[in-house]
Formats: structure tokens, C-alpha cells, sequence
């Protein structure tokens, strides 16, 4: 079983084609929406928008928010909402960039550049993360303060502890190790990439062949043979496009040469190398595939679906839904630390203003991806997708040339509007 | 008999300063239908989640077979064997039949992960001997009728080896053939020896299905009886008038004489 929150018919003696898929209308419809975007903007910008380039600025540029939505998926699921996240990511992001500047770096400890920095560093931004997120749980779970006010308190309280920590200066650079985790300086290359491609569809289709024998073996009804085959030829297309498009966008010439300046050769006429998947994109990935297994397969995810559907019913079965509620914002606060090291990252320095208005991004994620402020319904590649969805919108507007203001009345409409289309769209599935 | 299955002795429980248990004591013995009566507000659902540890009493001792326990939280109920089904059903409505069937017992593989397919396979065998009607395995339960969603909720009591069974009002939201359905149920699991505590405001029903009642009101125990021993009118005196009848054993709540307390 898949669907703990997806909706959509799961009739595998349906006729129709799209029945027989079995597939998650929901998200059908938001791919559909995503690609007619990609599109329009594609027109207007005279085919700016689809290059390797551009889908590899925007892959980049989404990955912090989205790594944060996907803990905001657990949050609003269990019917509590986090103010506090862009405010959390620029503490995280001030302790990780002092500890690895002027802590690490300090001549009488590791010293500048030692190779073990970035993982310190990032380590103990989890650390505090995870402690900053743990407390605020303990504070709605156990001291029953709604999570609204205390999130709130922590919006403003965390953004200005971060000025504390930095005296309100930018701190870095950072270490260079550290800023791999960002994006442009931090790529595969393009065979690691296609390796790892080839790895997640041999993956994916594991799975898929998995599932397919253990419900045989139940003696359940199984999706016909032909689906299944369309199935893992999206999947294969899917992932393997995904990676040639990123291996497409080439490094600069001039940027090539100097590489191969540095390393005292000279480089050979026509040479082309693509970047490939950025490390911030795996670890997008990996905290994607992380968030989906504990939400569908281990207990802790049950039981937030559970809390989320019906918290008296959770309490009764048992569930000390207040630990939960604890575990649920720690989780939250791990996450902000991993955004706040691809942001910074990304950034090369950590400043004051890291992550501001976050908060709002990460819930419109959410919310567009599908996850219902009522709580009990959402997943976590819709947040993904909804994190995706915002950031081609703001920076599509951007490259058209739409004036800044009227992009966020953009922004803002749509949020409103996809959540009508979620409401009309439950209404009339009757989920 | 023995000794009884539950024994609940001098149960008291009060929300800022209503008492709405008030040194209540009954028992429950093996393959024994208890009815519990009374008007809403007499305290039968508030002394029932005691047992299940939905509440926790302010004083009073609770003994399963003789043995003195302590249900602090509805973990430790279940641990005694005891299961409820709520007249809310208590139901995560986002979620299938299986993952309420199983919920806070979820089965899991080898590595600690939920096993969904093994989950529903079980939920199918109970569900084919409960309500054989039942197909939507995949749908979250706020898809499924009345009836559908009681006989989830039953299953998850049955399917644990429940040695008692506290069942809320389980006919209130269900049409006549479902109601037999469970009325047939509750003869079978007597057979197996349960002890059940049936909470209802239907006499009929309580007359076909409980062997003994116990009736309360503002609180307080008017008395139990055997169903051989009282009459519907009998029973209607208890619950309306606090008035027990002969051939019922009184309670502290029981009117003495003809004055009328309170």
C-alpha cells in the first residue's frame, strides 16, 4: 500500500488508461501545471527558460526551500504550522559559518582548509537544529503553547540570535570544502553523474518490481503487466533526462581554462565538460527519500498521519502524540540546518538576512504541493514539487522581465488560487 | 463464580469539582454481558475510559483476575488485554481500514519498516469473517459507511485477543442488519469466555445481549441486576428515578425510601 494520503482511484479492473496506471491523479495535475508553465515562460523568454542552463540554476535555487518543506510536511500534517524556519536556517547558518571560520580554521585547532571542517561544521548546525527545533516541540507538545505562537516567538527570536552569534557582521568566506554543498561549486561530473543516474533507476525499478511480487504474494490485485512497463519507462526517461539536462550545461571556456591553468596544463582545443548533479541536488534527493520512507513506512510516519487525521483516535491507540509533536519539530529544525548549509553554501558567506521570508516559501511549498492545513493529508514529493513550482514562477518572471511587484501579487494569487483548485478538486473526488 | 475478570472498586473521578464518577464499584466476570445504563451525563462513558486509560482516576483500585493494576494511558489497557471501541469510533479517518486495524501495533518486516501488504492481508482475513461486504481496502475509512466503518473499529478490539471488551454504544449509528451483525458477534465472543461491558441507551437491546446491568445516574451507582430479575419498567425506574427495584442489588446512588435526594 502507497496511499496513506493520496488520493485517487485505485480500481485496478478500471478500463481506462489512466485508471489502470494507477497513478496519483493529484500529482498528474501539478506535473501537468508545472510543464504548461515551463512552457509559457519558455515562449517569453525566446527559449531562454528550457536550457540545461536555466534548469540547472532553477534545480539549484530550489533546494533549500524545498529540503525544508519536506519537514513542513510533517508539521501542518499534524495540524501545526512552523513560523520559525528562515529565522532558524540563519542561526544554524551563523553557528556553522563561526564554527568552521573562526573556530575550525584557527591555526591552534584544525587550521585553514583541513579537510575535516565542512563535517564538523555541519554536524553541529544539525546539532543546534535539531536541539532549536526539540525545544519549540517541547514547548507546544508538553506545555500545550500553540505551535502558531511559539514559532511566531521564534521567528523573531532566532533571526536575532543569529545576529548575536555574527555581531550582525557577514561572516566568511567559508570553507571551500564546505561550500560544495551549494550548488554551481559543487557538481558530479559527468560519468559519477550518469552513475548515479543509472543507480537510481536500477533502484527505482527494484522497488517497483519489489511491490509488484510482494502484493502477488499476498494474493492482491496487481496493476496489468503493460502498466507497470509504461511505469518504469517514465521513471527511466524521467531520471536519465533529469541527468542529461544537467550534463548538458557545459562550464564556461574561459572558466575550463583557468581550471586547467591552476593545474599547470593546458587545455585541449574543443574540450567540453558539463557540471552534472550538483551535491546540494543529492542531498535534496537522499532527504527526499528519507522523508518518503519514514512517512509511509515506519511507525513514527504512521502515527503523524494518524495524529494529523484524528489526534483523539491517536491518543487512544496509544500514541504519546506529545513526544511525537517533539520529534516532529526536532525533525523540522535537522532540516533547516541542511537548507541553512546549501544556503550558505551557496552564498559562500552566512549573513544576516540568510533565509528571510523562508518561512512563507517553505508553507506555500506545502500547501501548493497539497498538503492540507486541516491536517491527516500530504506528501512529501508534492512539497518538493510545490517548492519547484514557486521558484520557476519567481524566477521565470524574473527573466521576462515582469516588474518585482507584481511578481510577489503573482506569487501570492497562485498560492490562493491552487489551493481553491485543491478544494474543488477534493470535492469533487470526494476524498 | 471465581474471581472476577474486572473488578472496579470505588472509582472516583471528578473535572474541577463535578463528580462524575462517584465511588462507583462494579464488576465483570468471564463470558459475562454487563450492561451499563443511564442517562447521558451519568457518568457511564467517563467510569468506561477509566478502565481503557483514557482517563485516570482520582481514587479506587482496579483489579484484573485479582490482580491489582494501574492504567495510566491507553498502552497499559491494551496490555491487560482490555480493548474499547469508542462511540466515536475512534477512527483516523485519513487513513485505510488496515492502518486503523493496526494503528499504534502497526506490524513491521525485519528491518523495523511497516509491512502495509502484510497489514492489509490480515485485515482481509478478519474483515472476511466479520463483514464479509467489506472491499474498499485501499480507501481511507472517511469513504465507508456506518457500517463499514463500526465493523473496522470492532475488528481492531477483536483482532488483538481482547479478554475484555468495552464497546460504547456500537449499535447507535448502524441500520437493523448490521446491528444483528453485532448482536451475534457478542454471542460468539462470550462463547470464547470475554468479558464485555456494554454501554447502551437501547433496552431491547440490552435485555436480548447483557446478563447483568448496572444503572447510574448523576455520578453515582443506583444498582445492578440480573436481567432474569427486573422488568423494562423496573430498569426505566433505575434509570430515570434512581430507584431500585427488588431484586436488584442497590448502590450508593439508589433513592432510599421515597425521599428524593439532591
Amino acid at each position: 500500500m502507497s496511499d496513506t494520503a493520496l488520493p485517487g482511484s485505485k480500481n485496478p479492473a478500471a478500463r481506462n488508461f489512466f485508471a489502470a496506471l494507477q497513478l496519483d491523479t493529484r500529482l498528474l495535475g501539478m506535473i501537468g501545471a508545472f510543464i504548461v508553465l515551463c512552457l509559457v515562460f519558455n515562449v517569453f523568454t525566446d527559449g531562454r527558460f528550457l536550457t540545461p542552463r536555466n534548469i540547472f540554476n532553477l534545480t539549484i535555487q530550489t533546494v533549500s526551500v524545498a529540503i525544508m518543506a519536506t519537514g513542513m510536511v510533517f508539521v501542518i500534517v499534524t495540524r501545526h504550522i512552523d513560523l520559525s524556519v528562515g529565522s532558524l536556517l540563519a542561526t544554524v547558518a551563523a553557528v556553522m559559518a563561526v564554527v568552521q571560520t573562526d573556530i575550525l580554521a584557527h591555526p591552534d585547532i584544525l587550521g585553514l582548509g583541513h579537510p575535516a571542517i565542512w563535517v564538523i561544521a555541519l554536524i553541529a548546525g544539525i546539532f543546534v537544529g535539531v536541539a532549536i527545533g526539540a525545544f519549540q516541540g517541547w514547548m507546544i507538545g508538553y506545555l500545550g503553547i500553540p505551535a502558531f505562537i511559539v514559532t511566531l516567538g521564534g521567528l523573531l527570536v532566532w533571526r536575532n540570535v543569529a545576529w548575536f552569534i555574527t555581531s550582525g557582521q557577514t561572516i566568511g568566506p567559508l570553507n571551500e570544502t564546505f561550500t560544495m554543498l551549494g550548488g554551481i561549486g559543487g557538481t558530479m561530473g559527468e560519468s559519477a553523474s550518469w552513475i548515479f543516474g543509472i543507480l537510481a533507476v536500477g533502484m527505482a525499478l527494484w522497488l517497483q518490481i519489489g511491490s509488484r511480487r510482494r502484493k502477488a504474494s499476498h494474493g492482491f490485485p496487481v496493476k496489468p503487466a503493460w502498466a507497470e512497463v509504461t511505469i518504469g519507462a517514465i521513471t527511466t526517461i524521467a531520471i536519465l533526462g533529469f541527468v542529461g539536462i544537467l550534463n548538458a550545461y557545459h562550464i564556461p571556456k574561459a572558466r575550463l581554462r583557468r581550471m586547467f591553468e591552476a593545474a599547470g596544463e593546458t587545455m585541449p582545443e574543443g574540450l567540453t565538460v558539463g557540471y552534472g548533479i550538483p551535491y546540494s541536488v543529492v542531498l535534496l534527493i537522499l532527504v527526499a527519500v528519507a522523508m518518503t520512507v519514514t512517512a509511509r513506512r515506519t511507525r513514527l510516519g504512521r502515527y503523524i498521519f494518524a495524529t494529523g487525521g484524528n489526534p483523539d483516535a491517536a491518543e487512544l491507540s496509544g500514541i504519546n502524540t506529545r513526544f511525537l509533536t517533539v520529534k516532529i519539530f526536532a525533525i523540522m529544525g535537522g532540516l533547516c540546518a541542511l537548507a541553512a548549509a546549501v544556503a550558505s553554501a551557496r552564498l559562500g558567506f552566512s549573513t544576516n538576512d540568510i533565509g528571510t521570508l523562508d518561512e512563507l516559501r517553505v508553507i506555500a511549498a506545502a500547501v501548493i504541493g497539497g498538503t492540507a492545513l486541516a491536517g491527516g493529508v500530504g506528501t512529501i514529493y508534492g512539497a518538493i514539487l510545490g517548492a519547484l513550482i514557486m521558484q520557476s514562477l519567481q524566477s521565470g518572471m524574473a527573466m521576462v522581465g515582469v516588474d518585482a511587484p507584481l511578481q510577489n501579487i503573482v506569487v501570492g494569487t497562485v498560492l490562493v488560487l491552487a489551493v481553491l483548485v485543491d478544494i474543488i478538486y477534493r470535492k469533487r473526488t470526494g476524498e | 463464580m471465581a474471581t472476577p475478570l474486572v473488578e472496579m472498586k470505588d472509582m472516583c473521578i471528578s473535572f474541577g469539582g463535578v463528580h462524575a464518577v462517584d465511588h462507583v464499584s462494579v464488576d465483570l466476570y468471564p463470558g459475562e454481558v454487563v450492561g451499563l445504563l443511564g442517562h447521558n451525563g451519568a457518568g457511564k462513558s467517563t467510569l468506561i475510559k477509566i478502565l481503557s486509560g483514557a482517563y485516570k482516576a482520582d481514587s479506587g483500585e482496579i483489579r484484573i483476575n485479582g490482580e491489582e493494576v494501574h492504567i495510566h494511558s491507553p498502552r497499559d489497557a491494551r496490555a491487560q488485554n482490555i480493548e474499547t471501541i469508542y462511540q466515536t469510533l475512534a477512527l483516523a479517518d485519513n487513513l485505510d481500514a488496515a492502518s486503523n486495524l493496526f494503528l499504534g501495533r502497526e506490524l513491521t518486516s525485519p528491518l523495523g519498516f511497516v509491512d502495509d501488504d502484510k497489514m492489509e492481508a490480515e485485515t482481509r482475513k478478519i474483515m472476511g469473517r466479520l463483514n464479509p461486504n467489506f472491499k474498499k481496502f485501499h480507501a481511507p475509512v472517511k469513504a465507508l459507511s456506518g457500517g463499514q466503518r463500526q465493523s473496522v473499529a470492532i475488528a481492531r478490539a477483536v483482532y488483538f485477543n481482547a479478554k475484555i471488551l468495552i464497546m460504547d454504544e456500537p449499535t447507535a449509528a448502524l441500520g437493523v442488519h448490521e446491528t444483528q451483525m453485532v448482536a451475534e458477534l457478542i454471542q460468539e465472543l462470550k462463547k470464547q469466555g470475554l468479558g464485555i461491558f456494554l454501554i447502551s441507551h437501547d433496552i431491547h437491546d440490552v435485555f436480548q445481549l447483557c446478563d447483568r446491568i448496572a444503572v447510574m445516574k448523576n455520578g453515582q451507582l443506583v444498582g445492578t441486576a440480573k436481567t432474569t430479575d427486573v422488568t423494562d419498567d423496573d430498569v426505566l425506574g433505575m434509570i430515570i428515578l434512581g430507584k431500585c427495584p427488588e431484586g436488584a442489588t442497590p448502590g450508593p446512588g439508589a433513592l432510599v425510601d421515597d425521599t428524593v435526594l439532591g
